[in-house]
């Protein structure tokens, strides 16, 4: 590779960008603007549970129970019910998400000391959520119990001490920001490559370029360098936006966050630039791009959906997917602040993906000349 | 009177044929609408799952008695967790914390078996790995549940809890995320293809320059517009039913409404896809454009739709957002058709605001098109 032909590209590619406004104005802002969408809009947080109370004994032990609910700030009333019909039609309607039952007798069978019960009736349709609420349920029915079992009894046999580590009052947010920067900068990527080699065929360009002394290995660089700066301010701009906007930790070292992304754009704009050769359109060669990192980063790189569960094949492919590498990276860096020790796999591994990325491309570059 | 709109009719019709021949002329095309979204959706029906089961799980066991093992078996014999590995040292514990191997770390410290006997409080150590939030506070409560109830298994009974707790989810007794999910993808998908074939159909025309040979054709602006988007609403609703079918047949979701509800929500929110694939071919002058402009609307629609984030978990300005959005509305009505069974009342607001909002659309996408197509 001769340095001078490397930059001579680059700085054709440059002249292009410079020429093409709209598209490095998305460069630039979509990223950010997405990370600030995604970031205000998206959270698994479950609060303000819609709940209806049907309270047949109407003790002031009931009260206080319930009084534990609504204080929990997890739970909010929304209605009072007097019979158990109308659980039926506010659950149909989605109006309340949980009823809780409390029986007659509720009162007198605490004072007797025996197991008084309440019932916990959850809008079962959205698993997720239902599940959390009557797990935040069961832990205040368990709290107020243990409070009002008659002095003198044991305390519980075993005390189960929970810790959360990395993210301690398990915001989402905090899961979801870094995650968003792998998966952002996937589809940037690919999308901004995968525009320049189509872009030179349609504009027939390339029979120009192909009679210029440049290897095929020095377009495919050259016209990558411009990308990568691009890329790199894009990360700092999204980790930025995580940091101060929305108050994400930053552990671990920034040094090494910009080393592994290097390595990671190189791979993903690689892809870019072969799908782009291999499209020959530009309308193609996004369709193409969009397929092929959108639906993959977002679902299969373990972003929103745990790579544990799903059924073994899929897991395999998910190997596949660079992002699911990345992912690693920046949720190590940003929450749990590990270094190189505990990211050299994901490192290496991206580290071939991008010279896959560079040898692909330009194997595939190489026919069309 | 009565013939001329026979002629109207006749009109819309042959542009509808002439339509559809276009389409079909592509060999791809289809690949995009029949094969596209089968394989979207089975990849999103068996990605898209928010189960938590055999939770990655470090040990620690300090204390390597029979009641230790007893206690581990319990937590595993749930299913929710899985012993991925265990040590004497604490630091492993941690190492597989961090390197993401483990996602929940179990302590038992020496000791643990005589507090238990001896009842002066026995104490286990729970660590869970935030990072995922959503499967941490799972975790969480899983772990907590097992050890009490194990602990309570080994008292005498007269310690038991004073409020026995009933829990009773229902439309999904076991709490499957997919059959919530599953019917959500059913509504994404009908609205991508929407946008996408009526968006760049619009403006290939433009593109090649036919659009200016059908306007000295005696079609009105309104019949163009209907000769140009029926074809896609037949397109939508097959793919409707191609999916649909699918979910039933393969995924196994209940489907507990009516298929008439349904059809009737889908013709609703086809008004809403189409009239958004009009405008947008208003404003883009090439299909890259188009595709761009799809693109950038379809992700926020769907990502304020309460598909995959629950609507009640965003701020309260976003809350509000979401009611201008198609999406959410029809996710709603899908969701409850097929898992709930709902009376018609109880959809109501969801087919007029799905009304309101598609009728406002195609109002103004038609409006700027016959402009733009003079």
């Amino acid at each position: 590779m001769n340095r001078t032909r490397l930059l001579a590209v680059a700085r054709k590619e440059v002249l292009h960008l410079r020429r093409d406004r709209r598209s490095l104005i998305l460069a630039f802002l979509l990223p950010v603007l997405l990370v600030i969408l995604f970031g205000y809009a998206i959270s698994w947080d479950v609060k303000d549970i819609e709940t209806a109370v049907l309270d047949h004994d109407g003790s002031g032990r009931s009260r206080e129970l319930l009084n534990a609910f609504w204080s929990s700030g997890y739970f909010r009333l929304v209605a009072r019910l007097e019979r158990p019909s109308e659980i039926d039609a506010l659950l149909d309607r989605g109006t309340i998400r949980i009823a809780l039952v409390i029986p007659p007798g509720f009162a007198s069978d605490l004072d007797a000391g025996r197991t008084a019960q309440i019932q916990g009736i959850a809008d079962g349709t959205d698993a997720n959520t239902a599940t959390i609420a009557l797990a935040y349920a069961r832990a205040i029915v368990r709290s107020y119990s243990n409070r009002i079992r008659v002095a003198g009894s044991r305390a519980p046999p075993i005390e189960s001490r929970t810790r959360v580590w990395y993210n301690e009052d398990l915001s989402s947010k905090n899961m979801i920001v870094p995650g968003l920067v792998a998966v952002i900068m996937t589809i940037i990527a690919a999308m901004l490559t995968s525009l320049t080699i189509a872009r030179e065929w349609e504009r027939g360009t390339m029979e120009q370029l192909a009679a210029t002394p440049v290897s095929r290995l020095e377009v495919v660089v050259g016209k990558l360098l411009p990308y990568l700066a691009i890329g790199l301010m894009d990360v700092v701009g999204v980790s930025l936006v995580g940091v101060f906007l929305f108050g994400v930790p930053f552990r671990g070292s920034a040094a090494l966050l910009m080393m592994l992304s290097l390595a990671f754009l190189i791979g993903a704009l690689g892809l870019g630039m072969f799908i782009s050769a291999v499209a020959r359109s530009q309308l193609l060669a996004t369709q193409l791009a969009m397929v092929a990192t959108f639906l993959p980063a977002f679902l299969l790189s373990g972003f929103m959906y745990d790579i544990a569960v799903m059924p073994k094949p899929l897991q395999a492919f998910t190997y596949l997917v660079p992002a699911r590498y990345f992912l690693v990276v920046t949720r190590g860096i940003f929450l749990k602040g590990v270094g190189i020790e505990v990211l050299r796999v994901q490192g290496l591994l991206m580290i071939v993906f991008a010279v896959i990325g560079l040898f692909a491309a330009t194997m595939v570059f190489k026919k069309e000349l | 009177m009565k013939s001329r709109w026979r002629h109207r009719l006749e009109r819309i019709g042959g542009m509808v044929g002439k339509e559809f021949r276009q389409i079909f002329r592509d060999p791809r095309m289809a690949r995009v609408i029949v094969v596209a979204p089968v394989i979207q959706l089975l990849v999103f029906g068996y990605a898209v799952s928010t189960d938590v089961d055999e939770i990655a799980t470090f040990l620690v066991d300090h204390d390597r008695s029979r009641e230790s093992r007893e206690l581990v078996e319990a937590l595993t014999a749930s299913g929710a967790f899985e012993v991925v590995g265990r040590s004497d040292r604490s630091g492993d514990l941690v190492l597989a914390l961090d390197r993401g191997d483990a996602a929940v770390g179990l302590e038992i410290p020496a000791g643990f078996s005589t507090a238990l006997r001896t009842g002066s409080g026995a104490r286990v150590q729970i660590l869970l790995d935030g990072t995922s939030s959503n499967t941490a506070s799972v975790a969480q409560s899983y772990a907590e549940r097992i050890v009490q109830e194990f602990a309570l298994g080994r008292t005498v009974p007269v310690s038991s809890a004073a409020i026995d707790f009933r829990e009773r989810p229902w439309f999904n007794p076991n709490l499957e995320s997919r059959d919530y999910n599953v019917p959500a993808v059913v509504g994404a998908l009908i609205l991508l293809v929407c946008l996408l074939l009526t968006s760049l159909a619009v403006v290939r025309e433009r593109e090649i320059g036919t659009l200016e040979q059908l306007n000295v054709t005696p079609l009105t602006p309104g019949e163009l517009i209907a000769g140009k988007t029926i074809p896609f609403a037949v397109i939508g609703l097959v793919d409707l039913s191609l999916v649909t079918a699918v979910s039933i047949l393969w995924f196994e979701v209940p489907f507990r409404g009516s298929a008439v509800h349904l059809l009737a929500a889908s013709i609703l929110y086809l008004l809403s896809g189409l009239g958004l694939g009009l405008l947008i071919s208003t404003v883009s002058s090439t299909q890259q454009e188009a595709f761009m402009a799809s693109f950038l609307i379809f992700q926020p629609a769907i990502l304020l739709s309460g598909f995959m984030f629950p609507v009640t978990s965003m701020p309260e300005i976003f809350q509000w957002v979401t009611l201008l959005n198609p999406v959410r509305h029809y996710i709603e009505v899908v969701r409850a058709v097929f898992l709930k069974g709902p009376s018609i009342e109880a959809l109501w607001t969801q087919y007029t605001a799905l009304l309101l909002i598609g009728g406002t659309l195609l109002w103004i996408a038609s409006r700027r098109f016959q402009k733009t197509a003079r």
